[in-house]
């Protein structure tokens, strides 16, 4: 009876199938169009300056590493490099372990003033960048860090900060109060309970906050941009990129290769980490 | 029975502020991130708003709300004030919909590629501004860039259009290179929403006989319904946050046609050239309008709360 009434339904003239097919046919079509300025972007990399404008496809004819030769050596490309890894890892291990304990205590903990630094938590998060510029940069320099890399490194390390604290806070107060019980039954301390059991359990929230902490340092434009004004030896990527195009405003090779540079170890760190990330973060959502 | 205890194992305050010593310690790193580089900058711009102040190394000269009363005469300061949340209210829609497009379409378990779709949607999103700045502009160069070199071949246009250097076009070109840029974190995000329909649902569908679209719009749709608000109210946030690609790319130009409201702070607070630097100026500006934006954010949760206790009373 039931196999005769599945039987029954009307076969569509598209079955589940083929409709898969086309749609991705369709996707793929959609997503080359879609990352179009970043396949040219690698493709003009690999030609001469009098190549990129020759209307040749992106299948460069005569292919060629100088520009990324001349971007490393010449534009400092390679210290920029440098400069902003240094300024990423750095900023990436501050938020990520003060986010953490921030996020524990306050997800997990009842203690007096809790409450207070939630409010005022919620009241900064929509704060934009263009408020905070100035006092910022005030700040680093009465510190003597104002023209320099710790300087950049602390400062974007304020730049996501307030959704870290939340994240780890919102997934620390989901978890089940047996854990801390039998750590505590077991004469574990406060500090090792955080560390070797709840620290490990979090880790979806721990790579989300490094991949986005990563993203935002790797990014990040204006703060490097006023730090670095007066100090072109410390610029990272980004300014450095930027700096690029306004002083070789005709080497579209050099600037394309330099952009190159700039984008591969995200990406290349994104593509390892997507699958963890794009769970995490839709964790967080969730949560 | 129960307060009489609880009052009376309740230790003193100063007792309860020893017995968190180890809660605090805790919170210190944090803290002091948070308060250098988020609070204190917070209350550290409204002062500086009250200060005539060319220069960080230059004298502070307290002049009250001067620097108020000359913005709201500033000409320049009112178009980007303008410009930001006309930026913001034409991409957040524009950008929610395009991803929820694509989310729907990668939800689907079976489809094929689909993590690599996926992936190459996300690629612009960790492509930093300042690449995107020289990619774009070389890609929509008037002069043989490729985009206008193809929709000439096609026909589609009798002249080069000049997407960065005309007034009346470069705000909405940002507007499309930015919609590009993010649209894979809020597909990200609808994804996300998406995993809280149960599988079940789809499957009762099917044997059903319901049609996927008919499934997508009356069934998955109002589903996440309540996600879209906190979706729009990231998305809006971040494109609030337009500095860098501006910067990036026109620099608030031509003729301050693309100048949105960061790109004015920095313009008067950084980049004068050869004028003298206005700190306290810019800082008036950057807290009108960060109170603006935090002003419309309260309206816009409390609109929601009600909303949502309207819907409550009705339900039950």
């Amino acid at each position: 009876m039931a196999a005769e009434a599945v039987e029954g339904i009307r076969q569509p003239l598209v079955t589940p199938r083929v409709r898969r097919w086309l749609v991705s046919a369709g996707l793929a079509a959609v997503c080359c169009i879609w990352i179009y300025p970043l396949l040219w972007m690698v493709s003009a990399s690999l030609k001469s300056n009098a190549m990129i404008f020759a209307n040749e496809g992106l299948v460069p004819s005569q292919p060629t590493f100088e520009n990324y030769v001349k971007a490393w050596n010449q534009a400092n490309i390679g210290a920029y490099f440098f400069n902003t890894l240094f300024v990423t890892v750095g900023s990436v291990a501050i938020v990520t372990i003060s986010t953490a304990m921030m996020g524990y205590v306050l997800g997990r903990r009842r203690f007096p003033g809790r409450g207070l630094i939630f409010a005022l938590i919620i009241f900064t998060i929509f704060v934009p960048q263009g408020y905070t510029i100035i006092p910022v940069f005030d700040l680093l320099t009465r510190l003597g860090i104002g023209q320099s890399l710790w300087g950049v490194m602390l400062a974007t390390s304020g730049g996501s900060f307030v959704i870290f604290v939340l994240l780890f806070a919102g997934y620390f107060s989901q978890m089940p109060n047996e854990l801390e019980e039998a750590a505590k039954m077991d004469g574990v301390g406060f500090v090792k309970t955080f560390w070797y059991v709840m620290l490990p359990l979090s880790r979806p929230i721990i790579v989300t906050v490094v991949v986005m902490q990563t993203l935002y340092a790797w990014n990040d434009f204006l703060l490097p941009l006023v730090v670095t004004l007066a100090n072109p030896a410390i610029r990272t990527l980004s300014v450095g990129v930027y700096a690029f195009k306004g002083e070789n405003f005709v080497d579209w090779g050099g600037m394309t290769a330099a952009s190159t540079i700039t984008i591969l170890p995200v990406v290349i760190l994104f593509l390892f980490l997507q699958r963890y990330f794009i769970d995490g973060l839709a964790g967080a959502v969730k949560g | 029975m129960a307060t009489t205890s609880s009052t009376a194992t309740r230790p003193a305050f100063a007792a309860r502020l020893w017995q968190s010593r180890i809660d605090y310690l805790f919170l210190v790193p944090g803290m002091l991130i948070f308060g250098m580089f988020i609070l204190y900058p917070l209350f550290a711009s409204q002062y500086f708003s009250l200060l005539r102040w060319s220069g960080f190394d230059a004298n502070q000269t307290f002049i009250g709300l001067a620097n108020y009363a000359e913005l709201l005469t500033d000409k320049y300061f009112w178009d980007a004030f303008g410009r930001s949340f006309l930026f913001t209210s034409s991409t957040v829609p524009i950008q929610m919909l395009v991803s929820l497009v694509f989310a729907i379409i990668l939800n689907d378990k079976l489809l094929r590629l689909s993590a690599l779709f996926r992936t190459l949607i996300f690629l612009p999103v960790v492509t930093p501004v300042a690449v995107i700045g020289i990619v774009m502009s070389i890609i929509l160069s008037p002069f043989n860039g490729p985009i206008n070199l193809a929709m000439l071949d096609l026909q589609l246009l009798a002249r080069p259009l000049d997407f960065l250097g005309d007034p009346k076009l470069v705000l909405w070109t940002l507007a499309a290179i930015y919609v590009w840029k993010w649209v894979g974190v809020t597909m990200v995000y609808w994804l996300a929403a998406l995993q809280t329909v149960p599988a079940e649902l789809y499957e009762a569908a099917r044997l059903d006989g319901v049609k996927s679209w008919q499934m997508t719009l009356f069934v998955v749709l109002p589903m996440i319904m309540p996600f879209a608000i906190v979706i729009a109210l990231i998305s809006a946030i971040s494109a609030l946050n337009v500095f860098p690609l501006v910067q990036a790319m026109t620099q608030g130009g031509p003729y301050f046609a693309s100048e949105v409201m960061e790109v004015y702070i920095f313009r008067n607070a950084f980049a004068t050239a050869g004028a003298i630097p206005r700190l306290g100026y810019a800082s008036a500006a950057g807290v009108f309008f960060g109170a603006s934006i935090m002003g419309l954010t309260i309206l816009q949760i409390l609109a929601v709360r009600h909303l949502r206790n309207r819907e409550k009373t009705n339900g039950r």
